[in-house]
């Protein structure tokens, strides 16, 4: 008898809180840990747990239904989804970039790609820095004559797919031989885990470039170059930037915001920046869960935006707030 | 419940009943707990086995012997990792036993017991310290000194292997030595006695005496090279391809199954990284095999040894 008092004792102060469990991409990990702790303060009863262990398993626990959302950085192909035995919704969060990062000893000016020069480069067909087609784009640079050093992800990462997105879309060469992908065959280059070790790669091996996400270039202070977006112009990546491409993309969003806009429109836009996405399933049986998720994707539109920036993600365009805020209304 | 007229010897059997039932207990339990050991090992090979269907099914024992990974087209093919894996495990060997032996031998035969306890223990610290460190010491120390003396890049097989090098000589130092000092002082007395120099009676009588655990030692030493991941990845340049020199980058099975595995998104790669999976766990158990057979060997031609 005892024994049940202190069972029930011991469960009577969780039942007033619900608990629900998200798991999913890495890359967005610092602003999510930051909302779902701010959301926490404000709502004490509602707890949202989330387990960064990447977009893969994200998709998998969410198919499998072991948590209540998942997250990625990819967005859901037609099998996946297919797989998922409640359709999942896309909410895009925030945005990030990945930009091209280079250890160029006697160079300290910003070097200008173009989507060729990079598709060449990470095909193994442009060897040296002094290629022509790197020289047209950077007059006035002296381009040594040394060989580029060639840095990719070696785990498989949100980042890996938005720069072969990229490549893809820009180089047909490129889509037919590598493709895009999480983690793909490359042609050349050595292989590091993490934008760490990405980042430790190219500051340690001169006359190298990788590429990282912009917010660890940033915080890094690492050198990094302007890429040349659809309109023609070279573009600096920040957040500005980022959120420009989102807006160029945002005209035609489709419905379900599963989208890529690496090479969107607009002359400020950054051509290598993709959305990072919250999946929420389409159908939630208990109502506690329900009324908690969308709630939060309510403050998550609204006051959660502001706090993206201080943590340098670049935060969604209006029009994307928007539709997205319309689109709560189809979870059920 | 009845009470038994003849206390003292319903006492004296119910502690013998006791004692005998206790025993049965204990040796039910225990026994439970080692059977356990081998239901997880079953388990594991079971899990592995129909994880990795899609593959198998796909590509056969071709997956063991194809060169290309390539998850957007789903492609899949061990070989470069087997490479990998192989001859790190292999060089770093090289590298490791005859320095683990020397040393063993030193600490235990020609050493002044203080250093000897000293040393000891700073080996033994050694193997305590964990592999992301190793892993970091190499970025930071070894690949650039790779690199000036003709690495292209610094990072690679070779490389990778020195680092396992220095990880797995404090298994061999350790568990060497200990070998060592076990043998029994009468052996070491009558080679001596028999004329042999010190360093003829190490040789020729301690370390053949000790080969046993010797090469229990090198085993443990290579399990721990085969199954290394953070240190290597760090390291060997993560490129599935197989290169003619040593110096060039390379990838092994431990090091992409940990890189790939938490972003696979398709089912068919998720099913090619848990059939790496189980390739090491067959490579594992044929070379535990091959030791076990060559000490068995040995030790059928030789005296018997404890």
């Amino acid at each position: 008898m005892r024994f049940a008092l202190c069972l029930f004792a011991l469960f009577v102060p969780l039942s007033a809180q619900t608990l629900v469990n998200g798991a999913g991409a890495t890359f967005p990990n610092p602003i999510y840990s930051k909302w779902f702790d701010e959301y926490h303060k404000l709502h004490p009863n509602a707890q949202i747990n989330y387990q960064s262990i990447g977009s893969g398993g994200g998709i998998r626990q969410l198919q499998a239904g072991t948590v209540d959302f998942g997250a990625t950085d990819q967005p859901m192909n037609e099998e996946q989804l297919s797989k998922a035995g409640v359709k999942p919704l896309h909410f895009p969060t925030v945005l990030g970039a990945v930009v091209a990062t280079y250890n160029l000893p006697g160079v300290s000016s910003e070097l200008n790609f173009t989507p060729e020069a990079l598709a060449g480069i990470f095909l193994g067909k442009i060897k040296k820095w002094n290629d022509p087609l790197l020289a047209k784009t950077n007059p006035g640079v002296a381009l040594p004559a040394n060989e580029i050093l060639v840095v990719h992800r070696s785990d498989g990462s949100g980042t890996t797919f938005i720069w072969t997105d990229y490549l893809s879309k820009t180089s047909p060469e490129w889509k037919a031989q590598v493709g895009s992908g999480t983690a793909v065959n490359w042609p050349t280059g050595l292989g590091a885990k993490g934008n760490e070790g990405v980042a430790g790669l190219v500051k340690q091996s001169p006359y190298s470039l990788g590429y990282v996400e912009l917010i660890y270039a940033i915080q890094n202070k690492m050198a990094y170059g302007r890429v040349r977006n659809a309109a023609g112009k070279f573009v600096q990546p920040d957040l500005a930037s980022v959120t420009a491409a989102a807006a160029g993309a945002a005209a035609d969003m489709p419905a379900d915001f599963r989208v890529s806009i690496t090479n969107a429109p607009g002359k400020d836009a950054y051509p290598i920046s993709s959305f990072t996405w919250l999946l929420i399933p389409s159908q939630i049986q208990d109502p506690a869960k329900k009324q908690i998720l969308i709630d939060f994707l309510r403050w998550m539109l609204g006051p959660g935006q502001k706090m993206a920036e201080p943590l340098s993600y670049a935060p969604l365009p209006k029009l994307v707030v928007a539709a997205e805020l319309k689109a709560i209304s189809l979870i059920q | 419940m009845t009470i038994e007229p003849v206390r003292g010897a319903a006492r004296s059997r119910g502690f013998l009943a006791r004692l005998l039932a206790g025993d049965r207990l204990a040796g039910a339990i225990t026994a439970t707990f080692a059977g356990g050991i081998l239901l997880l090992t079953a388990l594991l090979v079971f899990e592995l086995f129909q994880s990795s269907a899609l593959t198998r099914d796909k590509f056969g024992w071709a997956f063991l012997f194809t060169r290309i990974w390539d998850p957007v087209a789903g492609q899949f093919g061990a070989l470069p990792f087997l490479y990998g894996t192989l001859a790190t495990s292999a060089l770093a060997l090289a590298m490791a036993v005859p320095l683990g032996l020397g040393a063993a031998i030193f600490l235990s035969e020609l050493a002044p017991p203080r250093i000897s306890d000293a040393l000891t223990f700073v080996i033994e610290l050694l193997a305590a310290v964990p592999s992301v460190i190793y892993g970091l010491l190499g970025v930071f120390v070894l690949v650039p000194i790779m690199r000036a003396l003709g690495a292209p890049y610094g990072v690679g097989v070779l490389t990778a292997s020195v680092v396992l090098a220095v990880m797995i000589l404090p298994f061999i130092v350790s568990i060497s030595r200990e070998a060592l000092l076990s043998v029994p002082r009468e052996q070491r007395e009558a080679a001596l006695a028999l004329g042999a120099t010190r360093w003829e009676s190490t040789w020729q009588v301690v370390v053949p005496f000790a080969r046993l655990g010797i090469v229990g030692s090198v085993f443990l030493a290579l399990a721990r090279a085969l199954g290394e991941t953070m240190a290597v990845t760090m390291v060997i340049g993560n490129d599935p391809r197989i290169h003619a020199s040593v110096l060039a980058p390379g990838y092994s099975i431990a090091a992409v199954i940990a890189n790939e595995f938490t972003e696979a998104t398709s089912d068919l790669h998720l099913s090619g990284l848990i059939e790496l999976g189980l390739v090491l766990f067959f490579l594992t158990v044929v070379l535990n095999g091959v030791a076990r057979v060559l000490i068995l060997s040995t030790t059928r031609r030789g005296t018997q040894h404890p």
